[in-house]
């Protein structure tokens, strides 16, 4: 079993844009200062693509994965 | 298990300042300048206290701490350091309780070249035990922080502690007796830190050594992998240091002679006193909180509430207080945590709202600005605060705190938030009946005078370096 | 004569894809600006703003590229592939070429740098997207000084417009870094404005915390005054 992949935000990088809850809203939402929620449950290979793209996407680059499993 | 009193200077006037940590006899401070024949070890110290010496006054010197301890003993490798400190059970002294071992380990796994720092800026305002300790008993810091150099291979070696040109000055000659008996094996660099709550935090620590603010960092990779110059870094509270020092004399058992089979060891405490006076008490893991806290039975009066764990600790009714042990595994399912050992007993007479609200704006304001959550949450709970302990009516503002606290915790770069929202919710809890009251127009206290030392907070940018 | 229309063919496709390729980093730019200041197309979902600033950018890069190739690839004047990177090195009018070859190399660099962000770590990425800001003057510049097209009609309205574009949003960023609040400051400022506005709040009591000196907090009575309500 590939360890669990999952979304962690860098606090001190991130100054709440809100691209991340867009581009992936089913595992981030913005609380009401505009600073993401991001739920720490392992993301769903479903949702892979939209995870690493809201990564990509973040203009902070505050967003990142953890336990990235290998795409061969 | 006895406890050893050591009474701190307590500052006269209006405010309630951070107590002051007690100073040796300014005449008895002198570099050690016999060298005689070796004499056998001294005894281990029996009993408490064992960092500090008793009486009042100590002597400081390098040649009475050579005296009542003998020469520092170097452990002949650094599985052997390691190994002591395990079987010691050693855990961090600065509030986290993190096995040393573990750290120590860590560190020197890395494989690179280490950087060894110990931490001597405690940051909390109510906390005077590593300044006390530095003053008191400097050379088993230093004697700690040259054990832990040596066996990480360190390619630095720094004492941090924040900017005080007195301690500095006597630091710096402590440690030229040092250069100049040879003890020392790494050169130690001492480095200042600005006054600030988070400046002791280890990113932020490293940040300062690195040049920077005293801000923290966001910790990946952690600081034992990437800290000061992009080195592994250890980072080590002042006394941890000085119990190693003893535990590399002494041994592991000696250690476990004091403390709990879990929790080995003593530590160092500063408790607030219902009379307004504090001091600094080294006591054994486990002791009873009755034995360091009179409860309403010295002067001061009634007491009611505790605060333990300084101001990320928690508020404790009394009577659940008295019926705990300095310990974690008593402290924890109470709320609490034995952290870096702060105890305040709040008399009667005072407005425990206020004291909340008082501290938990210092706290807000302390805020390093970096973390949506921590630099929003933080002020809006505080300005609730003010709000309730102002005798405005609550309704709105209870939900909303609560709410505020849940966004707030866990979501910074460091436990700064979260140790706040600890403090708070103990206080919602402990002074529910005086919320009450003051939701009516009315306020059961009798004295108006801030009782929790608060310091003046940063102004601007330069206050954070 | 072929050889005389195809040279002059691609003559044209170099001047056009440069004046298409000005217009886009323009654009570029003015994205980029939205971007860092949290700015919104109307009716666009902010990762519309990212995504465009992204796109755009290649489609730039691969105007420039077009642009660049077709001006090599002309026989009618000489310019070595090498002075299209690096500078004044062309004989052909070399400083104004030169400056499309400074305005290039800052391109590969920003492209290289973004397309490998994540790799190369958060402080190294800005401090070349930096140069973003002088890529576009530099281009400009050798876009009036190679050739006459955009100080006439109809182009030199384009220019101008583009320039008024890029003065525009630098304007708006530079506004916008000088009202950012300091660190230090951030907490104190959040309290200062609490609890916000919003209808209903009431104005006196807060406002009486709110305006407390710090001393004056730690001093104790945080009651109201009588008859401060």
């Amino acid at each position: 079993m590939p360890p669990a992949t999952r979304v962690m935000v860098n606090p001190v990088a991130c100054s709440g844009h809100g691209v991340c809850a867009e581009l992936l809203p089913e595992l981030i939402s913005l609380d009401e200062w505009g600073y993401p929620l991001v739920d720490d449950a392992p993301v769903p290979p479903a949702l892979d693509g939209q995870a690493r793209r809201a990564v990509r996407d973040c203009p902070a680059l505050a967003l990142l994965l953890t336990g990235v499993r290998d795409r061969r | 298990m006895t406890v050893d009193r050591l009474t701190g200077q307590h500052p006269t006037g209006q405010h309630p300042t951070r107590p002051h940590p007690a100073r040796p006899h300014p005449a008895r401070q002198r570099p050690s300048g016999q060298r005689s024949a070796r004499p056998a070890r001294p005894p281990a110290p029996a009993g408490l206290p064992r960092l500090i010496p008793a009486g009042v006054g100590p002597d400081a010197s390098l040649g009475a701490h050579l005296a009542r301890l003998g020469p520092l003993a170097y452990p002949p490798s650094a599985g052997a350091l390691i190994g002591v400190a395990e079987a010691a059970g050693l855990t961090g002294r600065g509030g986290a309780a993190f096995p040393v071992h573990r750290k120590l380990s860590a560190v020197i796994q890395s494989g690179r070249p280490p950087v060894v720092v110990g931490n001597g800026a405690e940051g909390e305002p109510a906390s005077s035990k590593d300044g006390s300790l530095l003053w008191l008993a400097p050379h088993l810091v230093l004697d700690g922080l040259q054990l832990v150099a040596s066996a990480a291979g360190a390619t630095r070696t720094v004492l941090y502690v924040h900017r005080d040109a007195a301690l500095i000055a006597y630091l710096s000659q402590a440690l030229a007796h040092r250069f100049a008996a040879g003890t020392d094996r790494a050169p130690v660099e001492l480095i200042e830190a600005p006054h600030r709550f988070l400046a002791g935090e280890e990113s932020a620590l490293v940040n300062v050594i690195n040049g920077e603010t005293a801000r923290p960092q966001f910790k990946r990779p952690p600081v034992y992998e990437r800290g000061v110059g992009g080195r592994p870094t250890l980072v080590q509270n002042v006394e941890t240091l000085a119990h190693l020092a003893l535990i590399a004399r002494f041994g592991a058992d000696w250690f476990r002679a004091a403390g709990t089979p879990a929790e080995p060891g003593s530590m160092l405490c500063t408790v607030h006193r219902a009379d307004g006076g504090s001091h600094v008490v080294e006591a054994g893991l486990g002791a009873p909180v009755r034995s360091l806290l009179r409860l309403g039975g010295g002067g001061g009066g009634r007491v009611q509430a505790v605060l333990c764990g300084g101001y990320h600790g928690a508020w404790l009714d009394p009577e659940h207080a008295a019926r705990l042990s300095l310990d974690n595994a008593s402290l924890r399912p109470a709320g609490s945590f034995a952290g870096a050992g702060v105890l305040a007993e709040l008399p009667a007479s005072r407005c425990g709202l206020a004291e909340t609200a008082r501290v938990a704006r210092y706290l807000a304001l302390e805020s390093a600005g970096q973390c949506g959550p921590c630099f929003n949450g933080l002020p809006h709970i505080a300005g609730a605060l003010a709000e309730l302990a102002g005798l405005r009516p609550g309704g709105q503002v209870l939900a909303d705190v609560r709410r505020w606290a849940g966004l707030a915790q866990g979501r910074g770069a460091c436990h700064h938030p979260d140790g706040f929202v600890r403090f708070v919710r103990s206080a919602f809890t402990v002074f529910e009946a005086e919320i009450g009251r003051h939701a009516r127009g009315q306020c059961s206290a009798t004295d108006r005078r801030p009782f929790l030392p608060v310091p003046a907070t940063a102004a601007s940018e330069a206050d954070w370096s | 004569m072929n050889g005389i229309i195809s040279g002059t063919a691609l003559w044209f496709a170099s001047r056009a894809t440069g004046v298409v390729a000005l217009v886009l980093l323009t654009l570029v730019l003015v994205l980029g600006i939205a971007v860092n200041r949290h700015g919104l197309l109307p009716g666009l979902p902010r990762f519309a703003v990212t995504s465009l600033h992204r796109a755009v950018s290649l489609l730039a890069v691969a105007f420039v590229a077009v642009h660049v190739t077709t001006a090599l690839a002309d026989p009618f004047v000489s310019i070595g592939i090498a002075a299209s990177v690096i500078p004044f090195a062309s004989h052909y009018q070399p400083f104004w070429l030169g400056l499309g070859a400074v305005s290039i190399d800052l391109m590969i660099a920003l492209t290289i740098t973004s397309l490998l962000r994540a790799r190369i770590g958060r402080r190294t990425w800005r401090a070349v997207h930096w140069l973003g800001y002088a890529s576009w003057p530099v281009a400009f510049a050798h876009g009036i000084g190679s050739g006459p097209d955009l100080r006439r009609g109809g182009l030199l309205d384009l220019a101008i417009g583009c320039a008024i574009a890029v003065a525009g949003a630098v304007a708006w960023r530079v506004i916008g870094t000088r009202r950012e609040i300091p660190l230090a400051q951030r907490a104190a400022q959040v309290m200062a404005t609490w609890p916000g506005g919003g209808p209903g709040r009431r104005r006196d009591g807060p406002a009486a915390l709110r305006n407390l000196r710090d001393d004056q907090f730690r001093d104790g009575d945080l009651r109201p005054k009588a008859g401060a309500r």
